[in-house]
């Protein structure tokens, strides 16, 4: 293929001789002309765009993410100014791996996927497009405001109401063209991955648009509508249906997508994806209030969030078991395709980090487990190894398809990555669970005379070498990205890599 | 209009006869584990919400058990408070010599000392009582303001230059700030002042400069007084540092480090075992 067409905005057409993005199949017989150029093929160049977007906020984040480790372990990193202190790279990386990373990869395959499922052209015309743009405009704006200290100080929701509107708008669009797309389909049922997908860009909207109720008092400057409980309560609700809707419904709509496809098997079982589904959104929306185990929140809302955390368990589970058995049948792939590995690890950590939320939700595990590092292992062990890893085995499945080559440049480096990646990812996870549960039991701790055992500063110190083994394991991860970002190049280049395959004699 | 309907080799499941861009789905009954542990969770939060706070209809209930985290943390203060009372108040009215003599009080003292400085002191001592730059070590012999056990309780009951009215407080001028000396002068004086802790005093114009701006406050010898808080310049301790250009800054602008008082923020028996935690440490006179 020449490599020509990296991506850009030819809007209207994919290639005739794309056989990967043509259609012509499916288009109906006799259509009239209009709407044999409404389906004459996806429209592919807007995902290029988005999946080089998720490389590249991918690798910016995992950076971003490894300063701010260093700094906890070495702190005079923070060079004594006041951009790139703590407080302010903190949202940065959080908002660059969750929404900047995790959203442009949600865009990019639920604008494949949704396509293909429906065997139609993305609804709209250009709308995809000022989606994607909106959307990176978006991510600068807030990363922007963040290093220049300007924040509504709301976790996961720091943007100030100017960013908020203008999301808003991108937004809306986005459900728009969602929504046509799969008014459109050529396809009797709506699939699994696409319910999903919606259930994740609708909740979203209202999250987002009802946690910043704001009333703005000069251009950089809002205050919230909500006050007191009231906030914490509202912030807990869209910060936790953050986690439920974008970075678990979303990314089970790409696992139900790119897992059948990469194993090319089907789908383990339909009902337990109905339930599941239903069961899933009807619970993750009450859960919030375990953020607020203990506090001013009153008790019987506390007791809402850990009894619908409890009973989250399995709806949870039921996106791991359909994932994992549906790989029943091609189990050998696993030694031989190192994307399916990634896909597959990332299910075990899914299904590891969702028994462990609902533990740590029970009142008595959260008295101990609260504002500790284990909270934060908790975190990484959904967001490094579900969410990142799903989104790495989607990158890889794409783009190769994307720019319609043979295969990545080098399916070795996959493996090279998923190694490294998950070293990481357990050194990473076990030094917050060691330092969390130490760090809780530090503090609780009292001596025969009913003295505290320990001062808060003792409680930093013993924490030290595992903030430089996270930092060391957060390293291996960042390393992950750019050897991802690596063959993501040079795929896009066109470049082959001759090498054995994996699993050859 | 599931329209092929197969069967899946592997599996012998059925499909459901849908298919989207070549996935199809098996129609495999869900599990019946799922199932149970599903129901055993609702289970679960069924009884949580009658035996703890919960909301039904009719609004919020208590629970049975009675359970509330206000009630936990209010039974456990009283009883930790309780538990101490015996000995706060056999401290807070003993002589302050007498702690010390009474094996029972003094551990009790140096226990909850210990814990009282590594949340309230530590922070500028060091959690070692180490020390830092403008913030006195507390394990050496060198005391500003006194080292004896009643000297570190009046220290931290009351602060240093503190709005305290018993607040101890002094200040050294700022000669070269307020143009008492020149750059010369102090040059000189800050040579002299070094010279104190070596072996041999230099003479020269510094011994003049010292005599006629120093002595009042540091002595005749450098020995300090700990009546007005200054510090000795005999010995080779040096809460700013004792190299040439610090002590020039420190001749030329003055310093004056303040501690808070602690009186009405911790109470009389916590600042009478901090005081003996602190002596304790190993400079205590």
């Amino acid at each position: 293929m020449p490599t020509d067409i990296i991506f850009g905005p030819e809007m209207v057409d994919i290639r005739k001789d794309d056989s990967v993005s043509s259609i012509a199949d499916a288009a109906p017989s006799g259509a009239s002309g209009a709407a044999v150029s409404d389906y004459a093929g996806y429209q592919d160049s807007v995902i290029r765009f988005l999946t080089v977007a998720s490389v590249f906020w991918g690798v910016v984040g995992f950076l971003v993410g490894l300063v701010i480790a260093s700094q906890l372990a070495w702190p005079s990193l923070n060079l004594a100014l006041e951009w790139t202190s703590f407080g302010r790279l903190r949202p940065l990386h959080t908002s660059a791996v969750i929404f900047a990373f995790g959203g442009n990869v949600l865009l990019a395959s639920s604008y494949y996927c949704v396509q293909r499922t429906c065997q139609a052209r993305l609804w709209g015309g250009n709308l995809g497009w000022f989606v994607a743009i909106g959307y990176q405009i978006f991510i600068v704006m807030a990363a922007l405001s963040y290093v220049l200290g300007i924040t509504q100080g709301k976790e996961y929701a720091e943007p100030e109401w100017f960013v908020d509107l203008f999301l808003t708008v991108v937004w809306v669009g986005y459900f728009l063209v969602f929504v046509g797309t799969l008014a459109k389909r050529k396809e009797p049922h709506i699939y699994v991955a696409n319910w999903f997908f919606l259930a994740f860009i609708a909740t979203v909207a209202v999250l987002h648009i009802v946690n910043n109720l704001a009333i703005p008092v000069s251009w950089t400057k809002s205050y919230v509508v909500w006050a007191g409980v009231q906030d914490a309560l509202t912030q807990w609700w869209y910060g936790h249906n953050a986690v439920g809707f974008f970075l678990t419904a979303g990314f089970l709509g790409i696992m139900y997508y790119f897992i059948p496809k990469q194993a090319q098997r089907p789908v383990y079982s339909y009902r337990l994806s109905v339930v599941h589904f239903w069961s899933l959104v009807f619970m993750y929306i009450w859960a919030g209030p375990h953020h607020l185990h203990y506090t001013a929140l009153p008790e019987w809302a506390q007791t809402v969030g850990m009894v619908f955390s409890v009973m989250l368990w399995m709806p949870s589970w039921g996106g791991m078991i359909n994932g994992m058995m549906t790989l029943s049948g091609a189990w050998d792939k696993l030694r031989t395709d190192p994307i399916l590995r990634l896909m597959i690890t990332s299910i075990a950590f899914y299904g590891m980090s969702t028994f462990e939320g609902p533990m740590m939700s029970i009142k008595s595990v959260n008295a101990l487990s609260h504002y500790t590092d284990w909270t934060i292992g908790h975190v990484h062990s959904g967001a490094l190894g579900w969410v990142g890893f799903v989104s790495f085995g989607a990158i890889y499945y794409l783009v190769p398809k994307l720019w319609n080559r043979e295969r990545l440049y080098s399916v070795r480096l996959v493996n090279t990555h998923f190694w490294v990646a998950t070293i990481g990812i357990v050194l990473y996870i076990t030094a917050m669970w060691v330092s969390g549960i130490m760090q809780g039991l530090m503090w609780r701790a009292y001596d025969s005379l009913g003295f505290l055992q320990y001062s808060f500063v003792e409680t930093v110190q013993a924490m030290e070498p595992f903030y430089i083994i996270r930092a060391a394991g957060g390293g291996l991860f960042v390393i992950g990205g750019f050897i991802m970002a690596y063959n993501v190049w040079r795929t896009i280049r066109g470049d082959l890599k001759d090498e054995a395959p994996i699993g050859a004699a | 209009m599931p329209t092929k309907i197969e069967k899946d080799i592997v599996s012998g499941q059925d499909t459901t006869g849908h298919e989207w861009d070549g996935i199809k789905e098996l129609d495999t009954p869900i599990p019946r584990w799922w199932w149970y542990t599903l129901w055993a969770t609702v289970v679960f939060a069924a009884v949580y919400v009658v035996l703890y706070p919960a909301i039904l209809p009719g609004g919020p209930t208590k629970g049975l058990l009675g359970w509330s985290q206000y009630k936990v943390l209010a039974d456990d203060q009283a009883a930790a408070t309780a538990a101490q009372k015996g000995m706060r108040d056999k401290i807070t009215s003993a002589e302050l010599g007498a702690i010390s003599e009474d094996a029972d009080m003094l551990n009790f003292a140096m226990a909850g000392g210990r814990a009282a400085f590594g949340d309230n002191c530590a922070p500028c001592h060091g959690s070692g009582a180490q020390g830092f730059v403008g913030y006195p070590n507390l394990n050496d012999d060198e005391w500003l303001w006194g080292g004896k056990l009643e000297d570190i309780t009046t220290t931290i009951r009351y602060g240093i230059r503190t709005t305290h009215e018993d607040s101890r407080s002094s200040e050294m001028p700022a000669f070269g700030v307020d143009e008492m000396l020149d750059a010369k002068q102090i040059d000189a004086v800050a040579d002299y002042a070094l010279s104190l802790s070596s072996s041999s005093p230099a003479v020269g114009p510094g011994a003049a400069i010292y005599e006629e701006n120093c002595v009042a406050c540091h002595g005749d010898t450098g020995q300090g007084d700990k009546e007005q808080g200054a510090p000795s310049l005999k010995d080779k301790v040096w809460l700013y540092g004792g190299d040439k250009a610090t002590v020039v800054q420190t001749i030329n602008g003055s310093r004056k480090g303040v501690m808070p008082a602690w009186a009405g923020r911790l109470d009389e028996a916590t600042i009478r075992s901090l005081a003996v935690y602190v002596h304790s440490l190993g400079g205590g006179k």
